[in-house]
């Protein structure tokens, strides 16, 4: 049992060479090992994923496939008998079909075999190794690559434990730790401090100053947690502004219209390359008369800054700035790394009980359960049944015994035979799983 | 009697530990057991206050020691209430700790056994009194929420404190609870100053005789008038209307208390030992 630290997983490191070269297998990229123009380039969309699983399921090394593409990871899953072949595979394939050079997305890749793949897999599904840590996102999109996975009968036995699995290890996460309570982005930040000044923010109005892509990572998480869905967009070059508020359905404006604006808005995020304030105190002071002291939440994400810090001291006005923000999320930050020590060690269960029924799943092990379980069941009848009879003898009793032994043999035999070797193509675990199920054995 | 009076005392001295513990180590478990113990020694107020008013035949509210223990008793059974309906448990923290200091200071204070008076005897006297103290304990909640208001405020704008930010609720719950208070507080004390004026029309023969207490009462009245009416007009909300919270509730407090021991008035009887 290696220790999840142990791990091959080191970006780049050849697959693993041991005795024990199938099981599975995982190559992937994510926001650490790649940057975003990379990660770009990689991203397949449902079409792609659907070929490639077929593609690589042709390998006859590659029994049972799932990709995983997200905006901040590509993940690719097998169950192959070869750990070797499958990562030429893989990366060959990845780089033909987006045209990256293979050197550079071996840098950027890494591998995980056998138990670091579990726990990589646990880590990822419980949004231990996102970008910011405890998002919920990430559990949805991993389930809907799953699904299609299933629905291309990609996946066998082996995939449809490991991901049943990091399902339950992600909600078991989500509620016994604090990792997703606590927000870690600015985006997050910004919606928990607007809470606290709105107590609901479903049915405020965001105003968005600029179109950077900052403002809008901000402003979608926003906007998801308000049901009016009621949106401007101010910015320099007004066609920006029209598309950005046409993605969300919002109505853009022209800078010069922000300061009649904040008598109707509730909560502005800024985010400009202007050298200068965009909202200064004495624009917002005459504002909160008309909005009857109703109260204005500014969030100012630009360097330098959009929003005059003095507004701040206004009733009833909040200016939160990048730093401020930042305040915030450090806290939390360290609130989740105690989380995520416990979030961990669940993984880590989880991982060992994942691997136990793994290793079980090899021919001598079921073997092994199959004879025990016949033995059990033929010596309790035989000792019943030699108790009825006349006194034994000892050697009346041992040829019984030695019957006994050549039955549980015969029987075993042709299972074993069969076990051992399926046939060509075919999945060998399936059967395994299905013998043990048969029969009981996991009881 | 005095055992009685002793145990819910506890009952409340538990609620308040009971209210900090939940304040300090936000697990619910705290708010329930404050909550529960707070509501028994409600209960077992209720019986108490109850038990006096047939034992002695009139209101219980004729020396120091009843005063404070029946302005503590109509705090809670406001609080109570408004938790109930509002959910909002954090006030729990101020609440039961302030019926715990009337009750102290009425355990403190000597029980003066006072000559039955007729003036106590009559209905209007008690509706004028109970309607007068729900309307005080009204208002007492109104400044807590008003006090929860302006540190949630300074958490959020001095961006320092994450202490009270993470405890207390939204300013905007707060505002719109005070405010609640505030207007059901109005209500009654306009209805039992006017029971007050009639009682006084019954008794004295004259409805308002220029009497400090009087006139502070419509001080006080005045005062959440204001605050009421700029609410509406000008939109004073959030920190103007927790601050005029807290003004109009020490105006309450003085009207109740500095009337009786500082200046003179027809109520000095039962509010002076």
């Amino acid at each position: 049992m290696t220790n999840l630290q142990n791990g091959n997983g080191e970006p780049g490191t050849p697959p693993g060479v041991g005795p024990n070269m199938s099981g599975i297998f995982l190559v992937g990229v994510n926001h650490k090992t790649a940057p975003v123009e990379l990660r770009e380039k990689l991203a397949f969309t449902d079409v792609q994923t659907q070929t490639a699983m077929e593609l690589l399921r042709q390998s006859s090394h590659i029994s049972e496939a799932m990709i995983i593409s997200t905006c901040n990871r590509v993940e690719v899953v097998l169950v192959t008998s070869d750990y070797g072949l499958a990562g030429n595979t893989v990366l060959s394939f990845i780089s033909k079909t987006k045209s990256i050079s293979p050197q550079r997305l071996k840098a950027a890749a890494y591998i995980y075999t056998g138990d670091a793949a579990v726990g990589h897999m646990f880590r990822v599904a419980s949004s231990l190794d996102s970008m910011m840590i405890g998002e919920p996102q990430i559990l949805g999109q991993i389930k809907t690559a799953y699904k299609t996975a299933v629905n291309h009968k990609s996946t066998g036995v082996i995939l449809n434990r490991l991901m049943h699995k990091a399902f339950s290890v992600a909600k078991r996460i989500r509620s016994e730790t604090g990792i997703g309570g606590h927000a870690v982005s600015i985006s997050y930040a910004a919606v928990e401090l607007a809470k606290k000044i709105f107590g609901s923010i479903d049915d405020k109005i965001v105003l968005l100053v600029g179109a950077g892509e900052m403002a809008e990572l901000a402003v979608e998480h926003l906007i998801v947690n308000t049901t009016s869905k009621n949106f401007f967009v101010a910015n320099r070059t007004f066609s920006v502004g029209v598309e950005l508020a046409g993605r969300f359905n919002g109505s853009a404006i022209r800078l010069e219209e922000i300061p009649d604006k904040l008598a109707h808005v509730d909560i502005i995020i800024s985010s400009t390359g202007s050298p200068d304030f965009v909202i200064t105190k004495n624009q917002v002071k005459p504002i909160m008369r008309k909005r009857k002291n109703r109260p204005l939440f500014f969030i100012d994400i630009a360097v330098p800054r959009d929003i005059d810090p003095d507004i701040n001291r206004i009733s009833n006005a909040y200016v939160y700035d990048i730093d401020d923000l930042q305040g915030v999320i450090h806290e939390n930050i360290e609130t989740r790394n105690r989380e995520s020590i416990k979030a961990e060690r669940i993984v880590d269960e989880a991982v060992i009980k994942f691997t136990d029924w793994y290793e079980n799943l090899e021919v001598v092990p079921t073997i092994i359960a199959l004879r025990k379980k016949l033995r059990v069941i033929i010596e309790a009848e035989l000792s019943k049944t030699m108790q009825t009879l006349q006194p034994l003898t000892p050697e009346d009793q041992h040829s019984f015994k030695k019957m006994a032994d050549a039955m549980i043999n015969k029987i075993l035999h042709d299972p074993t035979v069969f076990l051992k070797n399926p046939g060509p193509h075919r999945n060998k675990s399936v059967y395994l799983n299905f013998t043990r199920k048969l029969f009981n054995i996991d009881e | 009697m005095a055992t009685a009076f002793f145990i819910i005392v506890l009952f409340y001295l538990l609620s308040s530990a009971g209210y900090l513990i939940f304040l300090f180590a936000q697990k619910k478990i705290f708010h329930r057991l404050a909550y529960t113990v707070m509501m028994a020694g409600f209960l077992a107020h209720t019986g108490f206050i109850g038990y006096n008013f047939f034992s002695l035949d009139h209101i219980p509210v004729q020396n120091l020691h009843q005063t404070l223990s029946f302005a503590a008793w109509s705090f809670a059974g406001v609080y109570l209430f408004l938790k109930y309906k509002y959910r909002l448990n954090i006030l729990g923290a101020y609440a039961a700790p302030l019926v715990t200091a009337f009750m102290i200071a009425a355990f403190l204070v000597p029980t003066v056994a006072v000559v039955p008076s007729t003036l106590f005897k009559s209905l209007w006297l008690i509706i004028h009194v109970v309607i007068i103290f729900i309307a005080e304990a009204s208002l007492a909640m109104a400044c807590g929420t008003g006090i929860l208001y302006l540190i949630q405020e300074h958490a959020i704008k001095s961006k320092s404190n994450r202490f009270f930010l993470k405890r207390l609720p939204s300013l905007e719950l707060l505002d719109q609870t005070g405010y609640a208070f505030i207007v059901t507080g109005f209500t009654l004390l306009t209805i039992g100053l006017i029971t007050g004026f009639v009682y006084a029309q019954l008794v004295w023969g004259r409805f308002w005789s220029w009497d400090n207490k009087e006139i502070w009462s419509v001080i006080t009245w005045l005062i959440y008038a204001a605050l009421l009416h700029e609410r509406m007009v000008a939109g004073w909300r959030g920190r103007r209307a927790a601050i005029m919270a807290i003004i109009g509730f020490v105006a309450v407090l003085f009207t109740f208390f500095g009337v009786n021991f500082l200046l003179e008035g027809h109520h000095d009887k039962f509010t002076k030992w």
